[in-house]
């Protein structure tokens, strides 16, 4: 587990948000400190990954803020807040099919005005030492890799933005367990690395273990909160997303 | 509406029918070589306007009707030059620098005549439209009544009549430059296909290297991932219709040095055949735009010679219904809306 510092990198404050008049965000609250790994767990249809949208800027926001860095991103467009260092690999991978992995990679730079550097090329080195399968699979269609390769290239593609803070949403998903094992290894090495961590997760064993925080989403409302480790062992969040025991 | 293709039949017109059969082998042997380049002019210039209509659809899944008049305005660009220029009262430049400078303002003002018209349209029609999340419906609706509108305004402006290109005084395109058996080929064939090459081979370039193209590439294929990885997608949507526009500026020009004439409705018939170009291709390809282009271009000129120029557009729709039952995607598209651009 990383160092807890103090400044705060993220924070939402009774954030709604609604598709069409189904209110999908009942006014939640949560931070994320700089170095941290912060987790969001919940079942299906909570509400993460409409919160993980509303962070990028693709859903609006009803009300409430997000503040970021200490500057206030509620209304701000995307591609701004890529500029201020959110990178994000999203539900789904949303990997380009018709696009090489190298592409992919460069499409993580978009904005980078630095990317044609040794900068960019060492930050490629790195993704690529953390992943070496892509190295392997370099020149391959992106849409011709398997899920799990997929969700490599996702994170090695929002790395290579360099974000301040790297939004995760359901990284395991659909994977085999060796591999889910793996993504978590190197979810904790990047965050090591000096990147802030916003995960959000159904496995919520996983993710817990190697949150410094986390919080527990329900129907759009977070209902509890604590390190990772208390939450682990705390015999209400056993029962009911850890499978009892 | 046909007459604009009339100069270009009169190359091909098969001699009158002798018997009764339907289909005249020796003719089409006759004008076989005759027809491929006529074919391949024309598809050249279908391609390049095909790609218009592909490259919006890629990054909307919006069909751009009002396209077919982008076009139509660039033709009137290469006019407009040649108005600037006096070429019509005060005689023409027959040679070397003067007629390249004649060549350049044409280019230069169809493409600004189609591209910015092309960025007006996405910037008036259809970018509120955007911002107010309008249905599918309302976007196409938007597109006919831009068409419509910019024909009939054109139309209105004065240019209902035919107007034809001074331009026989600047430059023979008609002269003859070598044979492929007996077929002559003229200096405007090689212009045309040329020069949509040379405007293709700046596409994939610009679509393939640059930052911009790898952009609208992302755009068309996942436009929530492009956002969230830093791209603008207003403004790759307006750099895309600009794109659109250039192209079908080149081949507004092509087409003025080609037929050498154009009118307020010259973008019809052209616009509905490049947009089944388009189709036949795989919308959303822009391989495909130009073999698409190419093929249409070939096929209803291979079809005029064996059944005679009277069937030219029933065989080139039969032809695209024939390919879309076998191949609902195109001939180079993939699994429907995740096309690549």
């Amino acid at each position: 587990m990383t160092r807890w510092r103090s400044e705060v990198l993220l924070e939402v404050k009774d954030l709604q948000v609604f598709y069409g008049r189904i209110q999908a965000i009942r006014g939640i609250s949560f931070s994320v400190a700089e170095g941290e790994i912060v987790t969001l767990i919940g079942a299906n249809g909570a509400g993460k990954t409409t919160t993980m949208k509303t962070m990028s800027g693709v859903r609006p926001v009803a009300a409430g803020s997000v503040r970021f860095d200490g500057k206030d991103i509620t209304k701000m467009a995307s591609h701004k807040r890529v500029e201020l260092g959110i990178g994000q690999a999203p539900e789904g991978r949303g990997i380009f099919p018709g696009m090489t992995v190298r592409e992919n990679l460069d499409m993580g730079m978009y904005l980078r005005k630095d990317r044609k550097s040794g900068a960019a090329a060492a930050d490629l080195e790195r993704v690529l030492i953390l992943f070496p399968r892509l190295r392997e699979r370099i020149n391959q269609a992106g849409g011709s890799m398997s899920g799990g390769e997929q969700q490599m290239l996702a994170i090695a593609r929002a790395l290579m933005g360099r974000p301040r803070l790297l939004l995760l949403d359901e990284p395991s998903m659909g994977l085999a367990p060796m591999l889910i094992n793996q993504i978590f290894r190197i979810i904790s090495e990047i965050n090591a690395q000096g990147t802030t961590v916003l995960l959000v997760e159904q496995n919520a064993a996983k993710a817990l273990k190697i949150a410094t925080r986390a919080y527990v989403l329900e129907s759009g409302e977070i209902v509890k909160t604590g390190k990772g480790s208390d939450l682990l062992n705390d015999s209400a969040v056993r029962d009911a997303y850890l499978g009892g025991k | 509406m046909v007459r604009h293709f009339r100069p270009f039949y009169v190359a091909v017109r098969a001699r009158p029918f002798k018997h009764r059969s339907c289909m005249n082998f020796t003719n089409f042997i006759n004008t076989f070589w005759a027809n491929t380049i006529s074919g391949l002019s024309l598809g050249a210039i279908y391609a390049l306007i095909a790609l218009g209509y592909t490259l919006v659809y890629g990054v909307l899944r919006l069909i751009n009707f009002a396209n077919s008049e982008v076009f139509m305005l660039g033709t009137f660009g290469s006019l407009a030059a040649l108005w600037i220029l006096g070429v019509p009262s005060a005689g023409a430049p027959k040679a070397g620098i003067a007629l390249l400078g004649t060549l350049a303002l044409m280019l230069v003002l169809s493409i600004l005549f189609s591209g910015g018209a092309a960025i007006l349209l996405e910037l008036l029609a259809y970018r509120p439209l955007r911002r107010r999340n309008s249905p599918r419906l309302v976007f196409l609706i938007s597109a006919i009544g831009a068409s419509l509108a910019i024909a009939e305004a054109v139309g209105a402006f004065g240019a209902r009549k035919r107007e034809e290109y001074p331009f026989g005084r600047v430059w023979n395109t008609r002269k003859n430059l070598f044979k492929i058996s007996d077929f002559d080929v003229q200096v405007r064939h090689v212009m045309v296909i040329g020069g949509a090459l040379i405007m293709m081979s700046g596409l994939a370039l610009f679509v393939n290297k640059t930052r911009l193209g790898r952009g609208m590439r992302a755009v068309a294929q996942d436009a929530e991932t492009a956002r969230i990885l830093g791209v603008n997608v207003d403004h790759v949507i307006l750099i895309t219709f600009a794109v659109g526009g250039v192209m079908a500026g080149g081949a507004a020009f092509l087409y003025a040095l080609f037929f050498e004439a154009t009118r307020y409705n010259a973008g019809f018939l052209l616009g509905v055949k490049a947009f089944t170009a388009a189709v036949l291709g795989g919308i959303g390809n822009i391989t495909g735009a130009l073999v698409g282009g190419l093929l249409l271009g070939l096929i209803e000129n291979w079809g005029a010679g064996l059944f005679g120029g009277q069937w030219k557009d029933v065989i080139a729709f039969a032809v695209l219904v024939l390919v879309l039952m076998v191949r609902p995607t195109g001939l180079f598209g993939e699994t429907l809306g995740r096309s690549r651009a």
